[in-house]
C-alpha cells in the first residue's frame, strides 16, 4: 500500500452538493433529448437505486449498492470510459458488474485535464483517478466505524461490502452512503499495491457495448430536439480562397425546407483564440439551414457563390520541389548536435544516404464534423463530439459575448477523433449559427466538405545519413527533416544517444493548407522514414536487423552520449528482445517475408515483426507481432483492440492513403477517391504481447500505429527486394506486383 | 413533396419528404432510428447498410421513390432484444472501438449469414469489403462473424 497526500486535487474529492452546476450532472438524458424508440439497453444487475448519495465528484452510491462513476475525458475509441472508471471502482473496492458509467460534464476545476489527446488520458489520469476512489472508500469506511462504533483500522473492504471481522458485522456501501458523503475529506488516503489489484489488468467489456451494437443514439450527430433545425457550411473549394458574394442567394432561401442562408465568420478581429483555433484557414462560411439534412445537402450543393483568391492556389508538385530545396539547406539551429558529425563523415569508409516523403492525409473520422447548438440570450447548450472541450467552450464564450459560466459543453460518445476534433472550429460555427437563427441547430458536415476542410497531416519529406568505420561501426549519423509549417524530426529519440557523431535539423516551410495533430503528430512519419533506414543500415553492414538494433540501444544502455534522451533504452531493447523471442524471428514459416520496426512514442515502446506473403507477386501482410510497453495495462481486452487498430491504421495510411492539391484544391472529396484500408487488406492475425512490468501506465491509443509502416516496408523489401521511401506504398511497382 | 409509406422493423410508417429524399434521411432525420449512420453519402463505407427486401442495402443511395413496398429493417429492428447471434459475437469479442461503423458492418454481417451459413475467411473479406473500419477492427469483425456463424449452425 501507497500512502498518498490527496492535496493533488482537493477540489475533486469535495461533496458534488457544493460543486457548481451539479444538477447538470445528472440532468441529461438521451431518452429524454433524442426521442428515441429504443429502451435504454443496460439495466443494472442491483436494480435502480431509490436514492443516490454523492460521495464525490467521480462517484455517487446508490442506496442498494449501485455505484456510478463519471468518466472525466471524452471518448473518441480509445475506451477511457470504460478503463478510467475501472481505476476508481478499483481503489473504491467495488464489483465491476455493480458500476453504472456515466459520462462527466465539462467542469476542469474538479476533473483536470479532460482532453483526448497525445495519448495521455491514462497516464494523467491515473493518479487521480486512483485517489478519487481511495478518497471514496476511506470515507465509506469512516461512515461505517461511525455506525459501528468500531476504529476504522479495524474495518476491511471487499467488493462493496465492509467487515468487522472481530464481531462479525457487516455493511454494504449502500447502507452506509449517506453518512459517507457527510464525512471529512481524508487528508491522505492507501492506494493499493498493484499485485492486489482486481479490476486492473482483467479483461472488461466496452460500457456502450450494448448501446453501440443496437444503434441506440449516442454520437452528436444522432442529436434531436423539439424545433431543432440542421445546418451545414460551405467552405471555399480551395485553400487560398475565401468566399464573396452568394450569388444566387434568394433562390436558395426560396428552396423546399430552406430557412437561411447566411456568411458567419468564427475568428472576428479581436477575439482572443485557444491554440486549437489557430490553425483554422477557413473562419468565414456560407451557412446553409434548413428542416432537414436532405435540404440542407440538396440546397449546398446549388450554392454559386463568388469564390475569390487571397493567396497562391497550391498544387503537390508545388509541395514536393518546395521540401526538396528546403531540404537542401541547413537549419539555422540545429536540434541537436553531439560530437563533430561531419569530421565524423569525413572519416567514414562506408556512408550511405536515403530519403523518405510522405503526403498529406486527412482523418476521415467516420463521424463526419457536427455539432448541437442552442443559443439563447444568455446560454449556450452544446452538445457535440470534441476532444478540446475546454478549449472550445472559453472560444465560444468570448465568440458570443458570454461568461464561461453561461456556456454548457456536453460530451458525446465520438465517431472517432485521431486528432481531428482537437480543432473545434465546428462548435464555433453551430453555436454561430444558432445564435443567428435563434433556434437550436445541429450543424453536420458532408463527408466532402469534412474531407476538403484542412487540419491535414502534413507532407513530410526527410534524409538520412549513416557513416560506418573500417570495422563496421555506425560513427555518425545525421536526420535531417523537412515538412509543410514545420519538420518532422524529434531530436532526442534513438538513435540519439546511441551514436558518438549525431545531427539532428529541422526546417518547415509555410503553406496556407491548414494542418493539425494526426494521430501519433510526426512519429506517425518519422517511425517510416527512421525504421526503414535502420533496416538498411543494418543491411549495408551485412547485420541481422534486430541484432544492429538492439547493439545500438546496448550502447545507449552502457554508454549514452548525452543526457537528455527521450526514452529508457533497456525498455526499448526489452520490446525487441520480446518480439523476437514471440515471432521466432529466426525461423519464418516458409513463403514468408519478414521486416521488424520498433519506435519509442506516447510514453510507451513497440517493437513489431510483420510477415508478409507473396500472392501473385503483390505483398499481402498475414500476421503481425507486436510487442508492447506502455507500463500496468489497465484493461487487456481494449488494449490488445487499441494495439491492432493502430497497426490496421498505419498499413492502411501507408499502403493506401493520399491528399493531393491542385490549384489549392484537394483532389481527393470522397471514399471513391481517398482509399482507405478495408477487410480483404487487414492482416490475418495480429499477435499482442504486453510487458508485465508493474510500471505505472502510458500511452496506448497512438504508440502501435508510427512503427508498422515501416515493419511493413521492410517485409516487403525482403519479399521483392525493392526498398520503398514513399508513401503511399501502393504507387510503388513492389506493391503493385 | 409526397407522402409515402413505409414499413420499418415491423411498424408502418408513413413520411412526407422530397421524392428524391435518401432512406438514411427518411430513418435518421424523420422516424428517429439513427442506429443506421451516415458516413459517406456515396455508397462507398458501408455505414448506413440496412436491409431492404431481405438484402443489404446501402441507404444513403436509395431514394425513398425507388423503395417501393420492400421492408426494411435496421439495426434497431435486427433482433427484437438486440441478442441477434452477431450482436452476441460483437459483445463477446469486445469488437469496437468507436463504434461508429459498426451497425452497418453487423447489418452488411447479417445478410451474409443469411445467404452463406458458414463463410471462409475470403468469402468474409470479399462481403465485409464495402464496410470500412477506421478505427481498424477488421480481425475482430472477422472472428465475431465466424462465432456468430458456428452459434446459427
Amino acid at each position: 500500500m501507497t500512502l498518498i497526500k490527496t492535496s493533488y486535487n482537493r477540489r475533486s474529492f469535495l461533496k458534488a452538493s457544493v460543486l457548481g452546476g451539479g444538477g447538470m450532472m445528472l440532468g441529461f438524458s438521451w431518452l429524454v433529448s433524442c426521442e428515441a424508440d429504443v429502451a435504454d439497453v443496460v439495466e443494472p444487475t442491483k436494480g435502480i437505486p431509490k436514492e443516490w448519495f454523492d460521495i464525490n465528484a467521480f462517484l455517487k452510491i446508490g442506496d442498494n449498492g449501485l455505484v456510478t462513476i463519471m468518466s472525466p475525458n471524452p471518448e473518441i475509441g480509445q475506451n477511457v470510459k470504460t478503463s478510467m472508471p475501472m481505476i476508481v471502482a478499483e481503489e473504491l473496492d467495488v464489483d465491476w458488474k455493480d458500476v453504472v458509467v456515466e459520462q462527466a460534464p465539462l467542469n476542469t476545476d474538479i476533473y483536470t485535464r479532460q482532453l483526448a489527446g497525445g495519448s495521455q488520458s491514462i497516464r494523467q489520469g491515473w493518479q487521480g483517478l486512483r485517489m478519487a476512489g481511495a478518497t471514496a472508500r476511506h470515507m465509506l469506511l469512516a461512515a461505517a466505524a461511525q455506525q459501528l462504533e468500531v476504529r476504522i483500522e479495524e474495518l476491511k473492504t471487499e467488493n462493496g461490502v465492509i467487515k468487522h471481522e472481530e464481531s462479525d458485522r457487516t455493511l454494504t456501501y449502500g447502507e452506509v452512503a449517506s453518512l459517507a458523503g457527510s464525512m471529512d475529506v481524508p487528508e491522505e488516503v492507501s492506494l493499493k499495491d498493484p499485485k492486489d489489484f482486481k479490476i486492473i489488468g482483467t479483461g472488461r467489456n466496452n460500457v456502450d457495448g450494448q448501446k453501440i451494437v443496437r444503434g441506440v443514439p449516442m454520437y452528436g450527430l444522432d442529436i434531436k430536439r423539439e424545433g431543432m433545425l440542421y445546418a451545414t457550411v460551405i467552405h471555399p473549394p480551395a485553400f487560398g480562397m475565401k468566399p464573396g458574394n452568394v450569388k444566387n442567394e434568394e433562390e436558395i432561401k426560396a428552396l423546399a425546407g430552406i430557412k437561411d442562408v447566411f456568411m458567419i465568420n468564427t475568428m472576428p478581429e479581436g477575439i482572443e483564440l485557444q491554440w486549437s483555433d489557430r490553425n483554422n484557414v477557413f473562419p468565414e462560411l456560407i451557412a446553409i439551414v434548413g428542416e432537414s439534412t436532405w435540404q440542407v445537402i440538396k440546397a449546398a450543393k446549388q450554392l454559386d457563390v463568388d469564390w475569390k483568391a487571397e493567396s497562391e492556389l497550391e498544387s503537390s508538385e508545388m509541395h514536393e520541389a518546395q521540401l526538396t530545396n528546403i531540404l537542401n539547406q541547413t537549419a539555422d539551429e540545429p536540434g541537436r548536435i553531439d560530437g563533430n558529425p561531419e569530421a565524423a563523415f569525413q572519416q567514414a569508409t562506408k556512408t550511405i544516404e536515403r530519403t523518405y516523403d510522405a503526403p498529406f492525409l486527412a482523418h476521415n473520422t467516420m463521424e463526419p464534423m457536427n455539432f448541437f447548438a442552442n443559443v439563447t440570450a444568455d446560454h449556450a447548450e452544446l452538445i457535440g463530439p470534441i476532444q478540446t472541450p475546454e478549449f472550445a467552450e472559453k472560444t465560444v464564450a468570448k465568440l458570443l459575448g458570454m461568461d464561461l459560466e453561461q456556456v454548457d459543453i456536453m460530451m458525446t460518445r465520438m465517431g472517432g477523433g485521431f486528432g481531428r476534433r482537437l480543432y473545434g472550429n465546428f462548435v464555433m460555427e453551430a453555436s454561430l449559427i444558432s445564435q443567428k437563427v435563434a433556434a437550436p441547430v445541429k450543424l453536420f458536415y458532408t463527408r466532402e466538405s469534412d474531407m476538403t476542410q484542412g487540419t491535414y497531416r502534413p507532407a513530410y519529406k526527410v534524409k538520412y545519413r549513416a557513416g560506418f568505420d573500417e570495422n563496421n561501426q555506425l560513427i555518425a549519423f545525421h536526420v535531417k527533416g523537412a515538412g509543410i509549417h514545420g519538420g518532422p524530426v524529434f531530436a532526442n529519440r534513438f538513435p540519439a544517444g546511441a551514436v558518438d557523431n549525431y545531427l539532428a535539423e529541422n526546417l518547415g516551410m509555410q503553406s496556407n493548407i491548414s494542418t493539425g495533430a494526426w494521430r501519433a503528430p510526426r512519429s506517425n512519419f518519422m517511425a517510416f522514414a527512421e525504421q526503414c533506414f535502420l533496416d538498411e543500415c543494418a543491411a549495408a553492414v551485412g547485420q541481422d536487423p534486430i541484432e544492429f538494433r538492439l547493439q545500438l540501444l546496448e550502447r545507449a544502455i552502457n554508454k549514452p552520449v548525452g543526457d537528455n534522451n527521450d526514452y529508457d533504452a533497456e525498455r526499448y531493447a526489452g520490446v525487441l528482445k520480446l518480439v523476437k523471442e514471440k515471432s521466432d524471428w529466426a525461423n519464418p514459416p516458409s513463403g514468408i517475408h519478414r521486416g521488424v520496426s520498433a519506435y519509442f512514442c506516447h510514453n510507451s515502446y513497440v517493437a513489431q515483426v510483420v510477415d508478409v506473403e507473396l500472392v501473385k507477386g503483390r505483398p499481402k501482410v498475414k500476421d503481425v507481432h507486436c510487442a508492447v510497453d506502455c507500463g500496468i495495462v489497465i484493461n487487456p481486452l481494449a488494449a490488445k483492440n487499441q494495439i491492432e487498430g493502430g497497426i490496421v491504421d498505419g498499413i492502411g495510411h501507408a499502403m493506401y492513403s493520399q491528399i493531393t492539391f491542385k490549384e489549392g484544391k484537394p483532389e481527393q472529396q470522397n471514399f471513391d477517391e481517398y482509399r482507405l484500408i478495408r477487410h480483404s487488406e487487414a492482416p490475418e492475425n495480429i499477435y499482442t504481447y504486453f510487458v508485465d512490468n508493474g510500471i505505472d501506465p502510458t500511452g496506448l491509443g497512438e504508440p502501435s500505429l508510427p512503427p508498422i509502416m515501416a515493419a511493413v516496408a521492410n517485409a516487403i523489401a525482403a519479399a521483392k527486394g525493392e526498398r520503398l521511401y514513399q508513401q503511399p506504398f501502393i504507387s510503388s511497382e513492389a506493391v503493385l506486383g | 413533396m409526397a407522402i409515402y409509406k413505409l414499413n420499418i422493423n415491423g411498424k408502418e410508417h408513413q413520411v412526407d419528404v422530397d421524392a428524391d429524399t435518401p432512406l438514411l434521411w427518411i430513418l435518421r432525420d424523420h422516424v428517429q432510428l439513427t442506429g443506421t449512420k451516415y458516413g459517406c453519402g456515396v455508397g462507398q463505407c458501408g455505414a448506413c447498410t440496412v436491409h431492404v427486401g431481405g438484402y443489404a442495402m446501402r441507404s444513403c443511395s436509395l431514394p425513398i421513390s425507388q423503395l417501393g413496398d420492400q421492408a426494411v429493417v435496421t439495426i434497431e429492428g435486427l433482433a427484437e432484444n438486440g441478442d441477434h447471434p452477431l450482436q452476441e459475437a460483437w459483445l463477446e469479442h469486445d469488437v469496437p472501438q468507436c463504434g461508429y461503423c459498426q451497425a452497418g458492418q453487423i447489418m452488411q454481417a447479417a445478410a451474409l449469414l443469411q445467404s452463406n451459413s458458414a463463410p471462409s475467411d475470403e468469402e468474409i473479406a470479399a462481403t465485409m469489403n464495402g464496410n470500412i473500419c477506421r478505427c481498424g477492427t477488421y480481425t475482430r469483425i472477422k472472428a465475431a462473424i465466424k462465432t456468430a456463424a458456428d452459434k446459427m449452425n
